[in-house]
């Protein structure tokens, strides 16, 4: 059966508490008609009982009833919209300097992050911190939905004074596509709707920004193509296939790879995916692959093109530490990194971000929260990229050895603004 | 060209491989509904041309339509899997939950029923077909979901899930949940379904029956569904959204008969199908969170 292809964009809601995002991301999916009767019945119903009015557009995303008692996010709320060319994953993340984890979690596969902030109370510190964040993470776009216009009665000076600060600290960070919008989530003002207030501004709605959005996808990477092996299937008659996600370049038949850390060179001689045998494969297919000669490969190896990965048992890395704890140099740790973990240990922590200054200070421990530039080594060989040229081999996790919690994320390397 | 299928099969394929490769005794539960049909199949595309390395467990309530119990042994047979069949009929007769009586719902006990499954065979991972676009609480879950040594689940101290990095250490008596199809919704389910011409038990597609309208839903007049005195039968064109038990999933009036038709149909919805079709929800608010955090599936 032929069916209309879309293309996926998956996005994070970034930005304070109580600035609006979960509101907008209401406002987005009422307006564009996403939800279905039944469900607008309900936020309806559950508004009432809460006394918050008709409907409150938060409690589209805040679906838990902690979160609906206290007003709050406390943890990503997946939402799906899709538009005749566009299906979106959106990641409604929370405010709360207390749930940072969630909302990491949230923006980590994010191609675009959608920041919501509050015209009249500026950037905020959790802003900085969620956007510093977004930027170690990689993100590259940002549409910054100026919030809550109506209550500067649509200024133009208070939104550009606002569009000024968050254009300095986005051209430090790094982003690449900055497109501010001013609305008002509660109103539905340039959401989906044109505003009738905002003459001065002739720029795009929010969805028309995210439908017009050529933010890559997250697992766009400027390495050399990246097979972490994830298996190993059996094939009838004695061979073997090495099954894992593909990332970084396009892998095709016949492509010359290189086995690591064993650094063993062979070639693809087929590769088949969930639709059958294909010449070529993109990134974030799951593959497998037959190899011209008999090489032992196991689950934790990659298969890669040149230009090839570094192969490290210590290295460099930016984390957000999320222990409740602070980590400390004798904590008992595991590193998961591609489909491999190994017992970690941190030999050295060199500095922690100061989030206002964006510049890396002296620091003796990493708190909760916290972003530090750590030395980890490794007890067994990784294969790793500088996250900066790509998100999956450049990625990790550290996990408590007992209580089996994630504790961080990491990234190998350290990004530019933290290199001044 | 990657449409957004292809991404969601291969996402869900990585889930399937990962979970196996960190867990050590995972099981896939299967009711015979369209979402765990998706999953077997993706299941078996995982792993091919191997078998399945790992068993399929039902939870029956005993409640089920005949369609599906066929449907889930020819599934079952079809890719060689090893089926196991936990019983809340069992839990009753053990004492361990309150009978409710022929006729009454079971759904809620399907839990229990579970999670002793889960004790006795010594799972420390499930694979489940729910979707977070199925319900608030849903939306909120983690892929890789954790459950306590009692089978809870805490919405608020949900571990970071960050990339793809999905970690399966679970302690002794802990179990994960996984949900290899999260971030498909309906819609994705049916296009996924159509793309690759699967079979599904005969009851998704519009057939007649004869139903009552109860609590504004089309219940099927059979064993578990007896009418009232106040209730006529009425013979109708329908078809299921959902399959749950017998007495409390509804059908829908539909002239759906093929899968593109069903697809088209889905398209123009206007309620969501848990919303048309399912009476386990209509509890309360919270109906599902609190299901969640007993450990129901």
């Amino acid at each position: 059966m032929k069916l209309a292809t879309k293309d996926l964009l998956r996005l994070a809601t970034v930005g304070s508490v109580d600035d609006g995002k979960s509101t907008l991301i209401g406002r987005l999916l009422v307006d564009t008609r996403q939800l279905f009767d039944d469900q607008l019945d309900a936020v309806a119903a559950a508004s009432e009982k809460r006394g918050v009015g008709d409907l409150d557009l938060s409690f589209v995303t805040d679906g838990l009833r902690a979160e609906r008692e206290q007003g709050i996010t406390i943890d990503v709320a997946y939402r799906y919209a899709s538009t005749p060319t566009r299906k979106f994953i959106i990641a409604d993340c929370p405010g709360h300097v207390q749930y940072t984890r969630n909302m990491a979690t949230g923006a980590s596969t994010a191609d675009l992050a959608l920041v919501v902030l509050n015209v009249a109370h500026g950037l905020k510190e959790q802003t900085r911190r969620h956007l510093c964040i977004a930027a170690l993470l990689g993100v590259r776009s940002i549409i910054v939905a100026v919030n809550k216009m109506d209550e500067v009665h649509w200024s133009e000076s208070a939104y550009v004074s606002v569009v000024d600060e968050l254009t300095t600290l986005a051209h430090e960070l790094g982003f690449e596509s900055v497109t501010p919008i001013p609305v008002s989530a509660l109103l539905g003002e340039n959401v989906v709707e044109r505003s009738a207030h905002l003459e001065w501004y002739d720029g795009p709605t929010v969805l028309q920004a995210l439908e017009g959005s050529d933010a890559g996808r997250w697992t766009h990477a400027n390495s050399g193509a990246r097979l972490p092996i994830q298996w190993v299937l059996r094939q009838h008659g004695g061979g073997r296939t090495y099954a894992g996600m593909l990332n970084g370049a396009t892998l095709h038949e016949g492509d010359e790879v290189t086995l690591l850390p064993a650094n063993v060179v062979t070639t693809i001689s087929s590769i088949t995916s969930g639709t059958g045998p294909r010449g070529a494969a993109t990134a974030g297919l799951s593959i497998d692959v037959a190899l011209t000669d008999e090489t032992d490969a196991g689950r934790g190896d990659v298969l890669a093109t040149a230009p090839l990965p570094t192969v490290t048992k210590e290295f460099e890395a930016t984390v957000c530490w999320f222990g409740e704890q602070p980590l400390r140099a004798t904590q008992r740790l595991r590193l998961k990194h591609t489909t491999k973990v190994t017992p970690v240990r941190l030999r050295d922590l060199s500095g922690v971000v100061d989030i206002e200054t964006l510049t890396v200070g002296p620091g003796s421990e990493l708190a909760t929260n916290d972003i530090g530039l750590v030395t980890l080594q490794t007890a067994d060989w990784l294969v790793v990229d500088d996250y900066r040229d790509n998100r999956v081999t450049g990625s990790f996790v550290l996990i408590d050895d007992v209580t089996n919690a994630t504790v961080a994320a990491g990234m190998v390397g350290r990004a530019a603004f933290l290199s001044r | 060209m990657t449409d957004h299928l292809d991404l969601l099969e291969s996402h869900a394929i990585f889930i399937l491989r990962e979970v196996v490769a960190e867990c050590e005794r995972p099981v896939l539960l299967f009711s015979g509904g369209k979402d765990s049909a998706v999953l077997l199949h993706l299941a078996a595309k995982a792993f091919a041309p191997q078998s399945l390395p790992f068993p399929v467990m039902h939870i029956d309530t005993g409640q089920n339509f005949d369609e599906v119990l066929d449907f889930r042994d020819r599934a079952v047979a079809r890719h060689g899997a090893r089926l196991l069949v936990a019983s809340v009929q069992e839990s009753i007769d053990q004492g361990k939950v309150a009978d409710p009586g022929p006729l009454g719902p079971r759904n809620r006990l399907q839990t229990v029923t579970l999670l002793d499954a889960i004790t006795k065979h010594g799972f420390d991972a499930a694979f489940g077909g729910a979707r977070r676009d199925e319900d608030k609480a849903r939306a909120k879950e983690r892929i890789l979901s954790f459950r306590d040594a009692f089978g809870q689940w805490d919405p608020r101290q949900q571990r970071p899930e960050l990339w793809q990095l999905y970690q399966g250490k679970v302690n002794p008596g802990e179990h994960l949940r996984a949900f290899p199809l999260s971030d498909w919704t309906e819609l994705d389910i049916w296009q996924y379904i159509a793309r690759e011409d699967m079979e599904l038990p005969s009851i998704y597609f519009a057939h007649e029956r004869d139903v009552i309208l109860r609590d504004g839903m089309y219940l099927a007049v059979g064993p578990f569904v007896e009418p009232r005195p106040s209730e006529t039968v009425e013979r109708r064109v329908v078809r299921y959204r959902t399959v749950g038990d017998a007495n409390l999933t509804g059908a829908v009036l539909s002239t759906a008969a093929t899968l593109s038709a069903i697809v088209d149909e889905i398209s123009l919805a206007n309620v969501s199908e848990r919303g048309a079709t399912r009476g386990d929800d209509k509890f309360s608010e919270t109906a599902m969170e609190d299901r969640k955090r007993e450990g129901y599936f």
